[in-house]
């Protein structure tokens, strides 16, 4: 489905990915882990297009789609959601995932329709199913934080995707929210029947959903594979593991 | 071909624009290169400076240094009022939309334009050059006033105290460090308040200096105001915005491209230097000697 | 109860009919309104849909004026033509102008635009043989209105005004009718992906919006409205000067716009109203207006930055609120 092949990018002379070559077979629940600042969002915005890479190829369904920009990469069936949670704060819930309908399903040039008549049923049962229907009126940027993330996972999953890449769905959630977003993924992956690729700190939640992992640090592939193996591997536990007794 | 003297005239008076330029617009570039705001009033405050400077001279008379203690007086007093601006309206809008800024100091330029004008009416007004710098000489045929020579010496030398001030003082390293990363300043432990209120009353003190300089080569009039910000705007733009040499190099050239745009092609010298600003816009938006913004 | 009331046919309706008041001055200004109405209605596509400060946008109101100007006035063009030929002017001028401001991204934005006006206003000011140059072009005549007097042989309810009324009739009526179609442009998707842009053009991205693209078709619709406006200004105004494309004519329809409410679709045309009105009523007493104006401006910024739309719905969300709770 989606497949890395030896990306590289640097800044001012500082190497944020190093030759990173990862694959992503199609139905799978992958992760990528490692230590903050290990390039696991410049390697999110590798794929999808908001960086060039120095070098190196991304494909995606067995084309190459290294570099080509993220509205493109979009239509081809390529969602994410942001780490730093990215919604349109003033238009209300129900608008943000009918404006990711009306763009996806070709309507965006349309200048003469009124709006308010499209993709209502599309739009409804999708928020019923990201479990925001209740707050469909609200306008999103006064939701809470965890009700943000989920609008961001409605907007992404409006697109209809193929393979969805979650930078931190669970950034700055509370335990008992980052369980229940984390159910949500899972079923609406099942339900879909979606590839996932998504970056986690929290360990507990990668090593119950994820079927394969990866282990970035600074900037390369120290570990790949399923998370048996990467939890027995020697130099995760020193590099990952061991930073985190040191904190 | 014009013959050589003549367009070494244009050059000089070129050279003497730009250097008025690159006083007024390193104060505007300044501004933006800490506080990120396109000052609209810049211009008003170059204006006030040379009224300020026109009525000091009407009290302290001509006398020998009289204007030397008028303009001192008039720049000084434009920072001051630089200095009322941005703490009691202006600092209200950091973190605004920029419109909102943008706008601000758009009324800014309608007030005090009015301001200007019930102090001074619309008759022109004009300064005698100082006792001192009153005669020319002659330089390859071309006659060159002191007071010209004078601002063309004055120029690069508040240029070389501005950049001494810059790379070697504690207040100019925060400037430098504000106009390249904003976020890490707090926690250099800056009064970012402060620096923001020095920085505010030292781009208006070198808009209201050049205004008060101009004063003895061009008559004061209203609507100098709004022409000079244009004209600054492109000088910094060209040079690259918040970049201290890039405002030298924008001045540079805006004058060289204007005198001798109308050496040659006079009806539109005006035209060339919009067309180079947005020639430099397009293909170096953050201009000739500027860093992008992130 | 008052959301049922349809507000825009009413004010069409009593726009109408000012000229049955018999004075020619409030034609005059409603006149006046009307076109800067439009005027500002056309860059809060930009500034409060798209969320792209243009601080050119008189650029576009000054070639639409020339345009129909030269056509009508050197060409002798009919106004049928010449009117939308105006349109169609400036909106080959805003492809080309917009092609690169669009690449650019705020502050750059802004002074790109402004740097583009400038050059149209230089052009006007020292291009004598086309434009008249500094003297603009004096006696732009008006559209030729005899039909009507043959017309209200039959319709006897059209005949009996004068020349200029005859054309805030018909200024009216366009400026309506482009009404219409913003009003639709604004509600339809295309105008909701304009407002994603402007909440968040690299969410917008990520949704599939081709945000360069998206800006530019915004960009080069507001042009040609400034365009439209500016063609009915000349012949309003009675002649076309370069000021009209200086760049504190497009900070002036930015205030217009900010004092009405950005981001509403009549907030500009009503504050096209306030400004115009008051403007009529202090140049009576007093020559300083840009004094007033500022400072309108200042207070408006620091205490309704929603500006009078923005205000009132506050303003009745509030008051609501009251009734709900009571």
């Amino acid at each position: 489905m989606l497949e890395v092949r030896d990306l590289r990018r640097s800044f001012d002379g500082f190497m944020a990915v190093a030759g990173v070559s990862l694959t992503v077979p199609q139905g799978s629940i992958s992760a990528i882990i490692g230590p903050n600042g290990a390039g696991k969002t410049t390697l999110f915005n590798l794929i999808t297009g908001h960086l060039k890479p120095d070098s190196g190829q991304v494909m995606f369904k067995g084309r190459e789609v290294t570099g080509i920009p993220p509205h493109d990469l979009c239509r081809l069936g390529m969602g994410r959601s942001f780490q730093r949670t990215n919604i349109f704060p003033k238009l209300t819930v129900f608008q943000n995932v009918q404006a990711a309908f009306l763009c996806h399903r070709g309507r965006g040039w349309n200048l003469f329709a009124p709006v308010e008549r499209l993709y209502l049923e599309e739009t409804e049962a999708l928020l019923d199913s990201v479990g925001l229907l209740a707050k469909a009126g609200e306008v999103s940027g006064f939701l809470s934080h965890g009700n943000q993330k989920q609008l961001e996972l409605g907007i992404a999953l409006a697109l209809e995707p193929e393979i969805l890449l979650l930078d931190e769905p669970t950034a700055g959630m509370s335990g008992a929210e980052t369980r229940e977003t984390i159910q949500l993924i899972e079923r609406l992956a099942r339900e879909r029947s979606l590839t996932l690729l998504f970056t986690e700190h929290d360990m507990e939640v990668v090593f119950s959903i994820a079927q394969r992992i990866t282990v970035l640090h600074q900037g390369r592939v120290i570990a790949d594979g399923e998370p048996a193996e990467v939890r027995r591997h020697p130099d995760v536990r020193r590099v990952y593991l061991g930073e985190k007794h040191d904190r | 071909m014009p013959d050589p003297s003549f367009i070494f005239a244009q050059s000089l008076s070129g050279l003497t624009a730009a250097m008025y330029l690159f006083l007024i617009a390193s104060g505007l570039s300044l501004i933006f290169g800490v506080l990120r705001v396109l000052n609209f009033a810049h211009g008003s405050f170059y204006m006030l400076g040379a009224y300020g400077a026109y009525q000091l001279v009407q009290w302290l008379g001509t006398g020998h240094g009289r204007f030397w203690w008028a303009t001192l007086g008039a720049a000084l007093g434009v920072a001051i009022l630089g200095g009322l601006v941005e703490r009691l309206l202006f600092r209200y809008l950091y973190g605004k939309e920029e419109l909102y800024q943008l706008l601000f100091t758009y009324a800014l330029v309608l007030i005090l334009s009015d301001v200007a004008k019930i102090f001074w009416g619309t008759q022109q007004k004009s300064v005698s050059r100082p006792p001192g710098l009153t005669g020319s000489f002659s330089l390859f045929g071309t006659t060159v006033p002191y007071y010209n020579l004078f601002i063309l010496l004055l120029s690069p030398a508040i240029a070389l105290g501005f950049w001494f001030v810059l790379r070697r003082t504690r207040a100019g390293r925060f400037i430098r460090a504000a106009a390249l990363d904003r976020e890490t300043l707090g926690a250099l432990g800056v009064n970012v308040d402060r620096l923001y209120l020095g920085v505010f009353m030292l781009g208006s003190f070198l808009g209201g200096l050049g205004g008060a300089l101009v004063t003895p080569v061009k008559s004061i009039v209203p609507g100098m105001d709004t022409e000079m910000i244009v004209e600054a705007f492109i000088v910094v733009v060209i040079g690259g915005l918040g970049s201290f040499w890039g405002t030298f190099l924008g001045a540079l050239i805006y004058g060289q491209v204007l005198s001798f745009g109308i050496l040659f092609v006079p009806r539109f010298s005006i035209f060339s230097v919009f067309a180079l600003m947005a020639a430099v816009l397009i293909i170096r938006p953050w201009g000739l000697l500027g860093k992008p913004l992130k | 109860m008052l959301r049922r009331v349809p507000w825009p046919l009413l004010v069409f309706a009593a726009a109408l009919f000012v000229p049955a008041l018999g004075s020619r001055f409030y034609t005059f200004v409603a006149n006046d309104i009307v076109i800067w109405a439009l005027f500002a209605t056309s860059l809060n596509l930009l500034v409060g849909y798209t969320g792209l400060v243009s601080f050119g946008h008189a650029a576009y109101f000054g070639i639409g004026a020339y345009t129909t100007g030269i056509l009508m006035k050197k060409a002798g063009l009919a106004f049928l033509l010449a009117f939308p030929a105006a349109g169609l002017v400036t909106a080959t001028f805003a492809l080309v102008f917009g092609f690169f401001c669009v690449r650019l991204t705020r502050i750059y934005f802004a002074m790109l635009t402004l740097a583009f006006a400038q050059i149209v206003w230089a052009i006007c000011f020292k291009w004598n043989e086309v434009t008249g140059g500094e003297q603009g072009m004096p006696e732009i005549p008006y559209p030729d209105f005899d039909w009507v007097e043959r017309v209200s042989g039959i319709l006897p309810f059209l005949g009996g005004y004068r020349t200029s009324e005859y054309f805030y009739f018909v200024t009216v009526v366009l400026v309506a009718a482009c009404f219409w179609i913003l009003r639709r442009i604004v509600g339809s998707p295309f105008g909701r992906m304009l407002t994603t842009i402007r909440e968040n053009p690299e969410r917008a991205e990520f949704i599939g919006v081709n945000v360069r693209r998206y800006e530019l078709a915004a960009f080069v619709l507001a042009g040609t409205f400034a365009g439209l406006a500016g063609g009915l200004f000349g012949i309003f105004n009675r002649g076309v000067f370069p000021d009209f494309a200086y760049w504190t004519k497009s900070a002036e329809v930015l205030i217009m716009t900010l004092l009405g409410g950005m981001g509403t679709f009549f907030g500009p045309g009503v504050g096209a109203v306030a400004l115009i009105l008051l403007n009529q009523q202090i140049v009576s007493y007093t020559e300083y207006w840009p004094l007033i104006l500022g400072t309108i401006l200042v207070v408006l910024l620091f205490a309704f930055p929603g500006g009078i739309a923005g205000t009132a719905q506050g303003f009745a969300r509030w008051i609501g609120r009251r009734l709900g709770r009571a």
